[in-house]
């Protein structure tokens, strides 16, 4: 990953003690300026605690954290060129949303009516034009987020944290405002950076990812990278769903990997694009999304290769069927998913059928 | 149909509540020195002989400097220690927490011959002053209650939120917490000033011969002629109580509903 | 490695600025209250020098027969019982503990039902109001409320002319200084006390819990018996402490209802504060009817112990 885009954030070995709990555990990695970047775990992994080390809310242990270059760790939060959109918003109950709005301003040098004009065009740019004078209180959840939003916004910072901002949202709510914070990051080109524990928000938003477990970080790379190529099992796991199979790496030449899977055979895979983690010395696995491999239905080719197997369970969807089906030659049974379109079958249990696969669609962990 | 035993029993539970305040007022306006029925017509004497009465307006004048300066001495020790208390974990919390709320079931009078004998043995003569100590001893768990609750219902991401967008401690205080639980201290004020005002037992123990009202009607009592301006002065009294509560209840809801958090229920 | 980090001082030491923010309160608690009650202690066995107290240790106070020392610096050749030898001590000392059991037993048995029907059959919306009306009574003047039951139990009191006047009894009925009487005055004061923290209790409770007792075959009452009542046990027992601990130290009741004939310890407690002034043995009184409680606290406690047990 090469970059010309300028270093916005730079962590450099953070480590974050909170008495015997170590809740960040060596994280270093860098965030470019006005890149969308995403911090994915599940609660508990320190992606929290990760973001309040940015605003300057958690002081780390040891380490350092570089905003645009400055090591910031003797610079307090009101400070910092950072702005954070709180996962309960923190809106002011008392104030109005103008007020709420125009709360960074109270130092600035501007005339009153420069700032009540700021705080408008801010309002405008997050579509609450006119809702100014309403009290705080009396706003819906998407209406707080948004004044939060706006609220963060105005300062013109540098850097704009989101620690779960989507999460109070129903579904509905929380996928317009999905697109809508991707459209707003564009507009105003300034480095968000955004805490979430759904992994197809942050597949959906982010330009990167860091999937963080247990206080480091797993992975750090682009979301269709992170899911086609994952470091790990955990992370295949954390993000959508991987089948794996064992298998054994018989030889390594000419950039190719030569294994043995069970089920699938003696297999050919590219070092460069297939194969990940480091070289450990027992049990290597193979994996491949239920998406890549395909149920052949009567009279249809597969495109690649072809294996028999043994339907073991139906869970139907109504735009997509998931089968889990025994494959022969293995003990475990995979998943695969199939898209419903018109006049195909939805499969009985015990069905002896065809799967049809590709081997570059595989992935090796060793 | 189905008899609501439990709804008929509550109701009559606080008839028994409220029945030495409902009567209070009619015997005030009777027109007999004795308090009892049939009633003997209607009169305001008794209240005209509060408002005359020298000594009542003594112990009026006094009530009224020791609740005070109660009220706003609890209310700042207790919001100082609400605050300490919900806003920084440390490990002297817990007992020195217990400590403070002590009072509230320890009985008054083991508080009040405790202080008798440390501030005789030091020779802090008895005053209004000694009342008042005592009086901030008993009335500051009562604040700690109300004003815990009211900056436990403050979100602490809007402090955080305040410091996010320039703003330091002081000002963040200023702008954001102390708007926010007013409320709070101005409810924690209210009651505060209410319990001194009743306050008999320290008040009699620390006394010095000034007269509170609270001693004041003590010792009226022991004279049945004087048994029906009593009446007219707890009337008073009573009414004073009450809207005061009112008040109280009045800004503890409206710093709720400010906060938006849900009620939870009365004072304590 | 990375060196020693100048860390933001800004939240400064949790420990720190939280002790800092309650050192005043916590300091007049300590001063005017830990300090007197350990003072209470020390003088409860020292001798008694009738306007002051001399520092010079004994436990007669306590046990056996005390003499005061007299301003000349003889001792008194007039004798007192210690607290724990002095018969009629030892009867308030039991008569307050009867009396203290009584109105807590009494006081809590008629709130339950006030706080479950609260917390049960009221509107969500209404309970806070619910809970005003019953905590505003306990707020007006403490000396008047205690005054108008006397007004109302005496033998020309309210409830005699009614009686009376409806020709339901001939002659009044004795009720004032009776034991009763000051149980029934005790339990009206106390009620909040009582009401409150069983209502919590109750509040807190998963009304699935209530549902999944019923579905599980129970009926409601048996329900109430061995789920509800069960969860609001920590109510109940907070309730018992917070009634009982303080009926012990009321005198206003005993000299307004009892009319001084039925005198209770605490009465014991200010006679020998204030007017006998006879501070150390004072102090030693009351330093007993705090064992005595604490005692019977404990006992309670432990008896009702799997109750207080689990997450809290």
């Amino acid at each position: 990953m090469t970059s010309a885009k300028p270093t916005m954030i730079e962590f450099k070995d953070v480590h974050k003690y909170y008495g015997d709990y170590h809740a960040l555990r060596g994280i270093t990695a860098t965030i470019q300026a006005g890149e969308f970047f995403s911090l994915l775990g599940p609660s508990g992994c320190g992606k929290t605690t990760l973001l309040r080390t940015i605003a300057g809310f958690e002081g780390i242990s040891s380490g350092v954290v570089l905003i645009d270059g400055k090591d910031v760790a003797a610079v307090p939060p009101n400070q910092r060129p950072t702005n954070m959109v709180f996962q309960s918003y923190a809106i002011f109950p008392h104030l109005t949303v103008a007020q709420n709005v125009g709360f960074g301003l109270r130092k600035d040098p501007r005339s009153a009516a420069d700032k009540a004009r700021a705080v408008d065009e801010a309002l405008a740019m997050v579509g609450l034009s006119g809702y100014g004078a309403r009290a705080a209180h009396a706003l819906s959840g998407g209406q707080r987020q948004r004044v939060a939003l706006a609220r963060a916004l105005i300062l013109k910072p540098k850097v704009l944290l989101l620690d779960e901002p989507l999460s109070a949202l129903d579904k509905k709510l929380r996928e317009n405002m999905q697109v809508e914070l991707i459209k707003l990051q564009r507009q105003v080109g300034i480095t968000f950076i955004l805490v979430t524990h759904d992994q197809e928000e942050a597949l959906v938003m982010s330009d990167r990812i860091a999937v963080m477990f247990e206080g480091q970080i797993a992975q750090l790379d682009s979301p269709e990278r992170l899911y086609r190529l994952p470091k790990t099992r955990a992370v295949a796991n954390f993000i959508g769903t991987m089948n794996f199979l064992s298998a054994q790496i018989l030889s390594e030449a000419g950039g190719m990997v030569e294994v043995e899977v069970q089920g699938f055979g003696r297999l050919q895979l590219d070092a460069e694009k297939q194969v990940t983690g480091a070289p450990t010395a027992t049990g290597a696995t193979i994996g491949f999304r239920p998406e890549t491999a395909t149920l052949l239905f009567d009279g249809q080719q597969a495109t690649d290769r072809e294996t028999m197997a043994t339907v073991e369970e139906v869970v139907y969807y109504g735009d997509m069927t998931y089968y889990d089906v025994l494959l022969d030659g293995t003990s475990a049974p995979v998943r695969l998913s199939m898209r419903n379109v018109f006049g195909r079958p939805v499969l009985d249990i015990g069905t002896r059928t065809r799967v049809g696969w590709s081997p570059g669609a595989l992935v090796l962990f060793r | 149909m189905k008899i609501p035993v439990l709804r008929i029993y509550t109701i009559g539970y606080l008839l028994f509540l409220y029945c030495p305040i409902l009567i209070l007022p009619i015997f005030a306006f009777n027109d007999s020195t004795a308090v009892a029925f049939p009633l003997q017509g209607f009169t305001t004497e008794w209240f005209q002989n509060v408002f005359h009465d020298a000594v009542l307006g003594k112990a009026l004048k006094n009530s009224l400097l020791v609740a005070a300066s109660t009220a706003v001495i609890s209310t700042f020790l207790g919001t100082l220690a609400a605050r300490a208390n919900t806003r920084y974990q440390f490990k002297a919390a817990g007992p020195l927490m217990g400590l403070i709320m002590l009072p509230m079931v320890l009985p008054e009078i083991i508080m009040a011959m405790a202080l008798l004998v440390v501030l005789l043995s030091i020779g802090i003569p008895l005053s209004l002053f000694t009342i008042i100590l005592g009086h901030v001893l008993v009335c500051t768990p009562f604040a700690v209650a109300i004003l815990t609750s009211a900056f436990q219902s403050l979100d602490k991401s809007l402090e955080e939120a305040a410091y996010d967008l320039g703003e330091g401690p002081f000002s963040t205080f200023r702008l954001i917490i102390l708007p926010l639980v007013m409320p709070g201290i101005i409810s924690a004020m209210l009651i505060c000033f209410t319990i001194s005002l009743d306050e008999f037992i320290i008040s009699n123990f620390l006394g010095s011969g000034e007269p509170l009202l609270s001693t004041f009607i003590y010792g009226q009592l022991r004279f049945p002629k004087n048994v029906p301006n009593i009446m007219a002065l707890g009337t008073i009294l009573v009414g004073v109580s009450i809207t005061l509560l009112a008040l109280a209840e009045f800004f503890r809801r409206r710093g709720l509903a400010r906060t938006g958090a849900k009620d939870s229920g009365g004072f304590l | 490695m990375s060196e020693p980090l100048k860390r933001p001082r800004f939240w400064g030491s949790q420990a720190a600025s939280g002790l800092a923010l309650i050192s005043p309160t916590a300091l007049y608690a300590i001063l005017l209250l830990a300090a007197p009650l350990a003072a209470t202690l020390v003088y409860s066995v020292m001798t008694d020098g009738y306007l002051t107290v001399i520092p010079h240790f004994q436990l007669c106070n306590y046990i056996g027969e005390c003499h005061s020392q007299l301003a000349d610096g003889t001792m008194s050749p007039d004798g007192y019982l210690g607290a724990w030898s002095d018969p009629i001590v030892r009867t308030l000392m039991a008569r307050s503990l009867f009396v203290s059991i009584l109105v807590t037993a009494a006081t809590v048995l008629l709130a339950y039902p006030v706080a479950y029907f609260v917390s049960f059959n009221v509107a969500p919306s209404k309970k806070a109001l619910w809970l005003f009306m019953i905590t505003i009574p306990f707020w007006t003047s403490y000396v008047i409320r205690v005054f108008m039951w006397n007004v109302m139990i005496s033998r020309t009191g309210v409830i005699n002319s009614v009686l009376q006047g409806l020709h339901i009894t001939s002659d009044p009925l004795q009720m004032s200084f009776t034991i009763q009487a000051m149980v029934i005055t005790l339990a009206h004061a106390y009620a909040p006390f009582a009401i409150l923290p069983i209502f919590v209790a109750l509040e807190k409770i998963d009304r699935s819990l209530l549902e999944a007792g019923q579905d599980l075959g129970e009926t409601r009452f048996t329900t109430f018996l061995r789920v509800t009542l069960p969860l609001s046990m920590t109510g109940v027992i907070a309730a018992v402490l917070i009634v009982f601990i303080p009926t012990i130290g009321d005198y206003v009741t005993p000299n307004l209802i009892g009319g001084g004939k039925i005198p209770m310890i605490a009465n014991m407690i200010e006679k020998q504060m204030l007017k006998a002034d006879n501070r150390a043995l004072g102090s030693a009184i009351a330093v007993s009817a705090m064992l005595v409680v604490g005692l019977v606290s404990v006992v309670f406690l432990a008896l009702n112990r799997r109750y207080l047990k689990g997450p809290k």
